[in-house]
């Protein structure tokens, strides 16, 4: 489609000519990809020839490999905007980020010139991109194993309270006994942070790990199970009358219209919940787990190496995005048949 | 399009359920709690009517007047508070599969394809694994085959309503009972909708219970007429209408039937 958009105007010159303009290289030329690549060009010669700011101690490390990298990127675009048919495809997924991929090494130059260029962001609080890398390069399986010990807390609680939730939320929206006696305590005690029980939670769980799953499993408990039980208790009440008059059973009722048409509720709850639960599990891990990225967060702090603070950060802001938009990709598979819902 | 569709499966299927239900209600009378306990609000009043196997009742009357509750009542879905309804001779006390009611809201599942919620009565008596092919004949007897896979937010109104009906018939019911089933559509749909009902009674030779506040419609489909009065709904009179079918809209029979149920209906000052 943009083939023809850009040779509009040369069609409007040279009329004879429009077929060959259209498979050639200039039609297909990425315009935003140029741009991109000279901001990364100049950020990569930004970082390289001006000289660190000496603040005492050594040098910043991996300060030229940063600024190779700027170039190596600068000259990655570059050749995916003047590939043409050969880099086609690839473009074509890059093109809807062009204006990011500007905004990125602008960005990055901001830090660099902030930190290690001008030192008006003092180290060592702040650290320039750099040392990022060089965390990443020398830190990794520490922070790898600090990642996937903190996955396999986050899945145990998460996935426990979640399930505990949905099958309360479904029975207090069913069962008016139910209803009667849980939601009041549900009521009560919900909305009481999780993290406020710590301390009780570590005092009386026999490991800092099962305190911990429990209370994830609570923060994520109690939106689900509020969600949950609204969701069912809006169903409209005709497709209950329309399945009972078609011989429906009262477990059909439930499994098969109450469950089904509570659906979008328990998303939105399972995503409030899954919020819930990144915070508590930071906080338990910063204060009694002995492992994962909230302890390796304070673990770095207590040492002053505060590039591995954002270095697990960052790795952290991964984690916790890409985790929600997982739960959105599952939700937009379960709940095909809705049109129009909650974007991500 | 429905009488297109003439498969031999259907003919089997027509061919065994000849016999519609016989529907008896005797001296009914039903009163419904008010909020706040402020008493009870009589809705029905002494209602006595029996519809013979494979007949076409409609029950005619104001909005509001009691009719539809009269419905929940032959469906089971609610108890009478006073007097009997039976089925071929026996109480009816709960919902029946063999007494399908079809509301004016279609109420299709909305995560259901089209084919999933025709199903829907198969899947809740677990006979759909053995008995598929009804769904489809269900299907194709409104007319709506190629739409097996669409979800109900892709359909119009009418065709929501079809796939609805089909969602009743594909459960040979023995009793259909009509709650307002074209209320909600356009004229031109309802019209044709009118045939297509009429149509479909007239190859499965279930019993029908209509109810609906369009004179014409009651008139154009049914056998016989019900006219209530104002709540709490009691019988005012009862209009035969002895017309062969496919009827004539413009038949002068049920011109002049027409004026007769306005006039029972308070309503002739304008005619």
């Amino acid at each position: 489609m943009t083939t023809t958009t850009e040779s509009l105007p040369r069609q409007a010159v040279s009329p004879p000519l429009p077929a060959a303009q259209r498979t050639g290289k200039p039609a297909a030329l990425w315009l935003g990809g140029l741009v991109a690549a000279t901001t990364w060009l100049a950020l990569g010669v930004l970082v390289l020839k001006w000289p660190n700011k000496e603040v005492g101690f050594s040098d910043w490390a991996y300060t030229d490999e940063f600024g190779y990298f700027g170039l190596g990127v600068a000259a990655l675009l570059a050749l995916l905007a003047v590939g043409g048919t050969f880099t086609g495809r690839v473009v074509r997924l890059l093109r809807p980020a062009g204006q990011w991929l500007v905004a990125l090494p602008l960005l990055l130059a901001l830090w660099e010139v902030l930190t290690a260029k001008l030192g008006v962001l003092p180290s060592p609080f702040f650290a320039p991109p750099q040392s990022l890398i060089e965390v990443y390069g020398e830190d990794w399986s520490r922070l790898g194993i600090s990642t996937a010990y903190s996955l396999r807390l986050l899945a145990h609680g998460f996935a426990s309270g979640a399930v505990v939730g949905f099958v309360v939320g479904v029975w207090i929206g069913w069962s008016r006994i139910a209803g009667y006696w849980i939601h009041p305590v549900l009521r009560f005690l919900g909305p009481v942070p999780a993290s406020a029980l710590l301390p009780l939670a570590f005092f009386f769980a026999p490991s800092s790990y099962a305190a911990a799953v429990f209370l994830i499993a609570l923060a994520s408990f109690f939106p689900v199970a509020v969600l949950t039980w609204s969701g069912v208790a809006a169903v409209n009440k005709s497709y209950y009358d329309v399945a009972r008059t078609l011989g429906a059973s009262e477990r059909f009722l439930v499994l098969r219209v109450a469950i089904p048409a509570a659906l979008p509720q328990v998303f939105v709850g399972l995503f409030m919940a899954l919020g819930a639960a990144f915070t508590v599990l930071v906080t338990a891990e910063m204060m009694g787990v002995k492992a994962g990225l909230g302890w390796y967060l304070q673990w770095s702090q207590g040492w002053a190496a505060y590039s591995n603070m954002y270095a697990a950060l960052i790795v952290m802001a991964i984690l916790c995005s890409g985790l929600i938009t997982l739960l959105f990709k599952v939700r937009d598979h379960a709940l095909s048949w809705q049109k129009g819902t909650v974007k991500w | 399009m429905v009488s297109a569709t003439h498969t031999p499966d259907t003919q089997v299927a027509a061919a065994a359920s000849t016999n519609g239900a016989h529907i008896d209600i005797r001296q009914v009378s039903h009163w419904f709690e008010r909020k706040g306990g402020q008493g009870v609000l009589q809705v029905l009043d002494d209602i006595s009517l029996t519809v013979a196997p494979g007949e076409f009742v409609a029950l005619l009357g104001p909005s509001g007047c009691g009719k539809s509750t009269l419905l929940r009542l032959v469906a089971g879905l609610e108890p009478a508070t006073a007097g009997h309804i039976t089925q071929d001779g026996q109480p009816i006390t709960r919902p029946d599969p063999s007494r399908i009611v079809v509301f004016q809201d279609p109420t299709l599942y909305p995560w259901r394809t089209v084919w999933d919620n025709v199903a829907l009565g198969l899947q809740a008596r677990g006979l759909l694994k053995q008995q598929r092919h009804r769904v489809d004949d269900a299907l194709a007897l409104v007319g709506l085959d190629e739409f097996a896979d669409a979800f109900p937010h892709q359909l119009s109104g009418g065709m929501a309503q079809r796939v609805a009906l089909a969602r009743a018939l594909v459960n040979d019911p023995q009793l259909l009972v009509l709650d307002e089933p074209l209320g909600k559509l356009d004229s031109l749909t309802r019209l044709s909708m009118q045939s297509e009902l009429v149509a479909l009674w007239q190859r499965r030779q279930f019993s029908a219970l209509l109810v609906t506040h369009d004179v014409e419609e009651a008139l154009f489909l049914a056998q016989r007429v019900i006219v209530f009065g104002q709540r709490p709904a009691a019988i005012r009179a009862e209009i035969k209408v002895d017309l062969p079918y496919p009827r004539h809209r413009g038949d002068p029979l049920l011109a002049q039937l027409r004026h007769e149920a306005l006039r029972h209906l308070g309503l002739d000052g304008s005619w």
